[in-house]
């Protein structure tokens, strides 16, 4: 329903957004990943129209809007800051939409009720945003963006100003009226545990550009680049220079054994169900080669103790220099 | 009971509070007793006279004259530069170029002094020579005597004002604005809200805290600036744009009759008093939203 075909975007010199593409299906749920300041707030915010793209085109539903203003897009967004007018009640800051654009009163009632519901704001209508927890504006903000019934709805980094606990929470519930209500969702974060647990498709952006676009098991299981291989996954992949390629092996893959590659134990981070162990695999007189294992349970290793360590072929990665 | 914390608490106020009772209270005082007294010269002794000055008050078409000036002065020039203020503020907030060359532009008429301004505007009004009029004869009028005429000379006098107090407003204005963020005008436009109702349900009433706190400074200014009368009018002609605060000064010292200034003085401080309690008791309470 919506495709995004190489725009870009630049700041005088620096490039922030270079020839992004990608599209959303009806009731999908993208999520934009990346590093802080790879563009992918840039590139909402152009689906949005909140910027302009230099070049490239946006189409929803068959209809180019690049060039349209935000209001005729007609889509909805959650802000980073949720964005709430702290001067209107909870009811008017999520009904504002559908009074600017003149819905009828009854109908407006009616929608009011039903999101009200599905969010659990109930008791606090006639509040002002200043008098709400974190995740009550969240909610609002929520309520604000499913009462508009978008076509696409945009949430630009929505979880991060909450605790992690609420983050988790919100992360579920977000996910679930997501698909309770079949909306198509772009959703911006820096988070890969968000990306992973909730998003149908993942663009993995990079210095303004697509690393890779694919689901999230994919992006587990076959990353094609480095970058995204070493972006997926905590502790990130190990990437061990070996002959002409290079040979990337995920810490949770790598089993301490009875032989195997000859390795030197470094430190241990205990992390309660598991340890990330560092440890040396070069040779004697060589450069350290440093590799992080997951280690069920807790590892009582001494620093300097000698072990091996071995992989499943399987799980190998390989990369070209 | 004063124990010694509050006796030095008391010492540190001290200087402050005796200047403030020297130079403020004290005369405030003084004159509140002076309206009921009056003398037959300088000399003479003054004599308790109750009611007398106020019942002359009441009787002085002057006074009435320049209460109904200064009331179409405030009238006339608190809305406009608050809404000019508001106008200027928005403008040069806005991602247009040249942005601190306008605040520059807008800002110049606050920091000259009213003296200054007066003498300025006195060249743009002047019969003959006079800027406004000399473009008027360029296209063929016959300038009005902006500062002669008695239906003239209060809007006059009202323009000037206009023009020095908009853009000192509009600093307050410009503050404000920048404390708002740029997030809550996307998700207003997002949402399908044209420029006008961004300005009046979003804007606007967040801006409120800063409109009160300027409206009572442009009230309070209205009845106590007057600088500009001294090279402009002086009152005249026949008090056409006399302000209450410029009358007082010709009661005391051009007619030397200090007992009717400071009966006069009174009326003008409790006004102000009244205007000062308004923002304390009502509008204080009104306006937070957060």
């Amino acid at each position: 329903m919506l495709k995004v075909e190489e725009i870009s975007r630049k700041y005088g010199e620096l490039t922030v957004v270079d020839k992004l593409s990608f599209s959303v299906n009806q009731g999908e749920f993208v999520a934009l990943l990346g590093p802080s300041g790879c563009g992918k707030s840039t590139s909402l915010k152009m689906i949005a129209g909140l910027e302009t793209p230099d070049a490239g085109s946006i189409e929803l539903e068959g209809r180019n809007i690049t060039r349209l203003s935000p209001g005729e897009r007609k889509l909805a967004m959650v802000f980073q800051s949720y964005a709430l007018f702290p001067h209107l009640k909870v009811e008017d800051n999520i009904l504002f939409g559908l009074q600017a654009r003149k819905v009828p009163k009854g109908e407006q009632k009616k929608r009011l009720d039903s999101v009200v519901d599905l969010v659990g704001l109930g008791d606090h209508l006639q509040k002002k945003p200043g008098q709400l927890s974190g995740g009550q504006c969240q909610r609002v903000a929520l309520a604000r963006a499913i009462v508009a019934e978008a076509k696409l709805c945009l949430m630009d980094e929505p979880l991060s100003n909450l605790d992690a606990k609420l983050r988790n929470e919100m992360r579920t519930e977000i996910r679930a009226l997501q698909q309770r209500l079949g909306m198509s969702v772009i959703y911006v974060t820096h988070d890969q545990v968000e990306a992973m647990s909730m998003a149908d498709r993942i663009v993995l952006m990079n210095n303004g550009k697509v690393e890779q676009i694919d689901v999230p098991e994919a992006l587990y299981n076959n990353p094609k680049t480095i970058f995204t291989a070493q972006f997926i996954g905590s502790p990130p992949m190990n990437i061990i220079k070996s002959g002409s390629e290079n040979l990337g092996i995920r810490p949770e893959h790598i089993e301490i054994s009875e032989q195997g590659m000859p390795a030197t134990i470094l430190s241990c981070d205990y992390h309660g169900a598991d340890t990330i162990v560092l440890a040396d695999i070069s040779g004697q007189g060589e450069d350290q080669k440093l590799v992080k294992i997951r280690y069920p349970g807790h590892a009582l290793f001494a620093s300097d103790q000698n072990i091996s360590i071995s992989w499943a072929p399987q799980n190998e990665h390989r990369f070209p220099l | 009971m004063i124990n010694r914390l509050n006796l030095k608490a008391w010492l540190l106020l001290l200087p402050a509070l005796s200047l403030l009772i020297a130079f403020t209270h004290w005369p405030t005082l003084k004159s509140f007793w002076r309206s009921f007294t009056w003398a037959r010269s300088d000399v003479a002794p003054s004599q308790f006279v109750g009611l007398d000055n106020y019942r002359i008050m009441l009787d002085d078409p002057v006074f009435w004259k320049v209460i109904e000036n200064n009331f179409w002065y405030a009238l006339g020039t608190v809305p406009t530069s608050i809404g000019l203020a508001i106008m200027m503020a928005l403008w040069v907030n806005s991602k247009i170029r040249c942005t601190s060359l306008l605040r520059l532009a807008f800002f110049t008429p606050t920091i000259l002094p009213m003296i200054t301004v007066a003498n300025i505007w006195l060249f743009f009004y002047s019969p003959n020579i006079g800027l406004f009029n000399q473009l008027l004869g360029l296209v063929g009028i016959a300038g009005p005597n902006w500062l002669g005429d008695p239906d003239l000379a209060l809007s006059s006098l009202m323009v000037m004002t206009i023009w020095k107090e908009a853009g000192f407003f509009m600093i307050f204005y410009l503050a404000a604005l920048q404390t708002l963020s740029p997030e809550l005008f996307d998700a207003a436009k997002l949402e399908g809200a044209n420029a006008w109702r961004i300005f009046r349900k979003i804007t606007f009433p967040l801006l409120m805290p800063t409109t009160l706190f300027v409206l009572i400074n442009a009230l309070l200014n209205a009845f106590k600036l007057v600088d500009h009368l001294f090279i402009l009018t002086k009152g005249g002609p026949n008090n056409a744009s006399n302000l209450l605060l410029y009358y007082i000064y010709e009661t005391a010292f051009s007619f030397l009759d200090s007992y009717y200034a400071a009966t006069l003085t009174v009326v003008m401080l409790l006004t102000l008093a009244l205007i000062a309690l308004v923002q304390i008791l009502v509008i204080d309470r009104r306006i937070h939203y957060r």
